[in-house]
């Protein structure tokens, strides 16, 4: 409670924003890994998982410091706003247009079953050391796919507002979660209220893009920092009213739309 | 996953050039390309208008109604897209 009370509000977005993206994407990365675990065997999962996040690592701990000591700071505040304010967009757009039933939603049981199906009709392919080059593959590309959009998220909010660790923290701790819950719940993904989190993140980035593009450009944001939580209200507003009105207007929303599988942007 | 039909035969640099520039195409544009151009064509207006100091104050409450307007105008046009494949 002390430390919630005394830290900046901008932080504890922050701390919210990384942690919700990355329970998100690690979401989908661990529907792969379970998938490739249960069909071709844990091992050869295990090792794509632990290389990925290795090499994820290495790319936040490479880019984050050489950005923050070789950028200058407004440019960086300018570029990594846009492209948060891009990347929260889509977030947000997509998250609207599913909770007004105008597209499918994601469907984890979904992906699973179609990962199951293709690693089962695969060929076992095994390099000398007795590792499935297939299951460490897919495990490998579904971790490290998944982690790329976490750590541009993780690397611009970081080096921005100056809290990498932090940032990078949150992000680790996400991966510690949703990792123990999907060992609790084994192959129960479906239930995690995905687009909810979606929604949340959407509204983070798209605030603090807004709020880091505004202080590379020298906009005078009244309350400083104090700025990012009422952008964050405001931008839900816009977003729940949105909702609302597609769903008053549209002809029985969501009618006949398949739970989707996709991957790529959730 | 589709066939690579620029990767063929091609040195692993050019190869992996091409697939570094589709990722960023893809993480940015996609299929939202009206997001990202209102987003810059944002960035630049505001920009502008932060170049008068006496002007900095009203741009921290134009900023946000532009970009609600970029995101509204693509909601807008996703939906329309939606319920024009649900009716065919």
């Amino acid at each position: 409670m002390l430390i919630a009370s005394s830290a900046p509000s901008g932080a504890l977005v922050l701390v919210a924003a990384v942690f919700l993206a990355s329970a998100v994407e690690m979401v989908e990365a661990l529907t792969i890994v379970l998938a490739v675990g249960v069909t071709r065997g844990w091992r050869s999962a295990f090792e794509g998982v632990a290389v990925a996040l290795a090499a994820l690592a290495a790319l936040v701990v490479l880019f984050g410091p050489a950005l923050v000591h070789y950028v200058p700071l407004s440019v960086l505040r300018l570029v990594v706003g846009g492209l948060l304010l891009v990347f929260g967009l889509q977030w947000l757009r997509k998250a609207i247009l599913r909770a007004a039933g105008l597209k499918a939603k994601h469907d984890e049981d979904a992906i699973y079953a179609e990962q199951v199906a293709e690693l089962d009709g695969g060929t076992r392919g095994t390099s000398g050391s007795g590792r499935d080059t297939t299951a460490f593959a897919v495990a490998f590309k579904g971790v490290f796919l998944e982690g790329l959009e976490v750590v541009v998220i993780v690397i611009t909010l970081g080096t921005t507002s100056h809290r990498l660790g932090l940032a990078a923290m949150a992000a680790g701790a996400a991966v510690v979660v949703v990792c123990i819950v999907g060992l609790i719940v084994h192959r129960q993904l479906s239930g995690v209220p995905e687009n909810a989190m979606k929604m949340g993140v959407g509204l983070m980035l798209v605030s603090f893009g807004t709020f880091w593009v505004g202080e590379g450009v020298h906009v005078t944001w009244p309350g400083s920092d104090l700025a990012i939580p009422v952008l964050v209200a405001c931008y839900g507003l816009v977003a729940w009213l949105t909702v609302v009105v597609l769903r008053r207007t549209g002809e029985g929303p969501g009618a006949g739309l398949a739970p989707t599988g996709e991957a790529a942007h959730g | 996953m589709a066939e690579d039909p620029i990767g063929s035969g091609r040195p692993t640099v050019i190869r992996w050039t091409v697939a570094f520039g589709r990722f960023w195409w893809d993480f940015l544009i996609g299929d939202t390309p009206e997001l990202f151009v209102g987003t810059v064509a944002v960035i630049v207006a505001v920009a502008v208008i932060c170049l008068q100091p006496g002007l900095r104050t009203a741009a921290a409450f134009l900023m946000p109604v532009l970009v609600t307007a970029v995101l509204l105008a693509s909601v807008g046009r996703a939906a329309r897209r939606a319920r024009r494949d649900q009716s065919q």
